[in-house]
């Protein structure tokens, strides 16, 4: 029995992780959108539609097969692989953060012969060694919503530049608030995760101060987590009754942060930001819920890592560098100098 | 699993030799005495030390905070009091949420929605309990392969999406009604409801002592002519009737049924039970002291965070309290075995 309680710590950390970077998902964006893309993306989907290049075929490795985000990317890309004439294999890590499930989804590809690999890396040690094996072998590999640690550790990476997307949940909640004096919580994901710290430091970017200001009334790791996150918004609510802004990771942890603030009957003075653009996030900032989101594209990081690796396997050059896939700011209620969409263009273009 | 196995429940531990022993002793087997201590050394300490602790709404919503996973924990310490343990509370809760949920999500009757839900988990309970008692297998392994089917099905079951749920029946325990400026929920209601119930019948039922003596001597207690399957048997089902009654409060408390919700409940649960002072051996221990564990992590999240200390020093200090509470246990357990 005694085994429970030597296991239970670490166990819990890690299950914890889990559900965080589950959330916390989306990508690391490594700044400079270096699109030194040679292999003209233009060009390459019209030409691989009619020279249906049946005998290539593509890995895709998600983080894990349950996260809305993961899904997404899953049935976008069964559908584009169709559409293209390539033959898809589609293999996942059993939880966020396991290493040995995308090592062993790698070696599989590897032995299997596929042509390119799309994948949404752990940035570890061993999934790094995996992806270095397969490039030895002439494989194209290109990472998926959350950039390698080095970045050139792949051929070039398809994702979010979260930085950016940090900065426009920023500017939006700061030009609601016009020229009330901030009172900012930060309900973050998980402590030192690249997209986490990524978001975080583009908000503070974006509202204008920097970290540490005394306008930060309150911060919480909330790992991306709605039950988490109403419990930190609550209890950083008794503490500080007075904010007037709330930056989230994601949407759970915004919809926590509403119904905390929805409890304390204070919805009217708090403007809530959040990133993602799942369809549930955006129908909440229809229903007023909060006020905007900043969509991410996982079906353009999939389109885009698959035709850059048609092209290569085509005779192209392989693909390479940074491409940010986009984010736009869905709101309802437009603030001038920030470029926006409305909750009904969010619908059509969310996810999940 | 015990090495007292021959002695009775209610044997007096070695006479004692001075009046100081004697209180020791007496400390030691009202486990409720450590927790409750640590209980109130925690308030005061924040109630001293930050502005925002001690006031009538923060309580309520430590209470608020703490009711799915004390209600999973009562069942938690239902089958621990069999010298059993379910790691596979928090994934049938989830699949309980995901039933109700999807069923009014469907255009379903919210009643029969919650009905299912209770329905799902009660049977979940059960196949852990039947497991345990036909099969003779480790609750530790049952309930462990039960975790991991649980999750899986909950997770095809919800075709791996999340299900709002808008309808008030199935959010009925997040509602409340507000007493001089302090929101209460009746979720809150219920969870001291539902302690109370099961620390009458284990304290004052003869189901309650069967229990107790199952755990605590299972060999003496099938010789007295308890039936001892039946009733650890009975103790699971009574338990996924909890984790039914616990996903009906998730949803009260979060109206949004997540196949990803909850994943560290399990653990959660019996860290409540442990520092409330039953033992992990069976047959020692009280719901009471539960509800203590349960609210004595609430507090140190709540009061850490208006300190503005780290919430993983939370954490620190939860490990902190297991170890010694598991110490304690231990120490009690030699001074009556000898």
């Amino acid at each position: 029995m005694s085994s429970t309680w030597r296991t239970s710590t670490p166990a819990r950390r890690t299950i914890r992780r889990r559900t965080a970077a589950a959330a916390a998902i989306a990508a690391l964006a490594l700044g400079v959108s270096a699109c030194g893309d040679s292999g003209d993306d233009g060009d390459d989907p019209a030409g691989g539609e009619t020279s249906a290049a049946e005998d290539i075929s593509i890995g895709l490795i998600t983080k894990t097969e349950t996260n809305p985000f993961f899904v997404t990317m899953r049935e976008v890309a069964s559908e584009y692989a169709e559409e293209r004439g390539v033959e898809l294999t589609a293999l996942a890590g059993e939880f966020d953060g396991d290493n040995e499930g995308q090592v062993q989804a790698m070696e599989n590809l590897i032995a299997q012969g596929v042509d390119g690999i799309m994948v949404t890396p752990n940035n570890s040690t061993g999934v790094l060694g995996a992806i270095e094996q397969a490039r030895a072998q002439g494989i194209v590999v290109v990472a998926l919503d959350t950039a390698t640690d080095p970045e050139d550790a792949v051929d070039a990476t398809f994702a979010t530049d979260n930085l950016e997307a940090g900065r426009l949940q920023g500017a939006y909640v700061r030009a609601v608030l016009g020229d009330a004096e901030p009172r900012l919580i930060m309900l973050d994901g998980t402590a030192g995760g690249t997209v986490d710290t990524f978001r975080h430091d583009g908000f503070l970017e974006g509202f204008g101060i920097e970290e540490g200001d005394p306008a930060i009334v309150g911060m919480e790791n909330t790992q991306g987590d709605q039950n988490t996150a109403q419990t930190a918004m609550e209890n950083l609510l008794q503490r500080s009754p007075d904010v007037n802004a709330v930056y989230t990771i994601n949407e759970p942890a915004a919809r926590g942060a509403y119904a905390a603030i929805d409890a304390a009957g204070l919805t009217d003075q708090i403007t809530i930001g959040s990133i993602d653009g799942g369809c549930q996030g955006v129908q909440d900032v229809a229903d007023g819920r909060y006020a905007a989101t900043v969509m991410q594209f996982p079906a353009e990081m999939v389109r885009q890592g698959m035709d850059a690796i048609i092209e290569a396997a085509e005779g192209g050059d392989a693909p390479s560098g940074f491409v940010d896939t986009g984010s736009v700011v869905i709101t309802d209620e437009p603030v001038e100098g920030i470029e926006s969409q409305d909750t009904a263009w969010g619908l059509e273009n969310c996810w999940g | 699993m015990t090495t007292t196995a021959t002695d009775p429940p209610t044997t007096p531990p070695a006479p004692a030799d001075s009046a100081r022993r004697e209180a020791l002793g007496r400390a030691l087997r009202t486990p409720v005495l450590g927790p409750l201590a640590a209980l109130v050394v925690a308030v005061v300490i924040f109630s001293v030390t930050t502005d925002t602790f001690a006031t009538a709404g923060n309580a309520s919503l430590v209470l608020q905070q703490s009711i799915v996973i004390g209600t999973l924990a009562l069942g938690q310490t239902l089958i621990i009091l069999t010298a059993g343990i379910d790691l596979a509370n928090g994934a049938i809760a989830v699949l309980g949420t995901l039933v109700m949920a999807k069923h009014v999500v469907g255009g379903g009757d919210p009643l029969t929605a919650l009905l299912l839900g209770v329905v799902a988990t009660v049977v979940l309970g059960t196949v852990s309990g039947v497991l345990v008692t036909r099969l003779g297998l480790p609750p530790f392994i049952v309930t462990l392969g039960m975790l991991t089917v649980t999750f899986a099905l909950a997770r095809l079951y919800a075709e791996s999406r999340s299900y709002p749920v808008g309808d008030q029946l199935l959010r009925f325990w997040g509602q409340g009604t507000t007493v001089a400026g302090v929101r209460l929920t009746w979720g809150t209601f219920l969870l001291i409801g539902i302690f109370a119930v099961f620390w009458y019948a284990l304290s004052r039922t003869a189901w309650g002592r069967h229990v107790y003596a199952v755990g605590n001597a299972p060999e003496a207690a099938r010789l007295t002519g308890i039936k001892t399957r039946r009733t650890i048997l009975s103790v699971y089902v009574a338990a996924g009737a909890l984790y039914g009654l616990a996903a009906w409060q998730a949803l009260g408390r979060i109206p949004n049924a997540d196949p990803n919700a909850y994943q560290t409940a399990n653990l959660d649960s019996i860290t409540a039970v442990v520092i409330g002072g039953t033992s992990l051996f069976g047959g020692r221990g009280s719901v009471v002291g539960t509800l203590i564990g349960t609210l004595i992590v609430g507090v140190l999240r709540s009061g850490l965070t208006q300190a503005g200390i780290d919430n993983l020093y939370q954490d620190v200090a939860t490990g902190i309290l297991v170890i010694v509470a598991v110490s304690l246990d231990q120490a009690s357990r030699r001074r009556a075995a000898r």
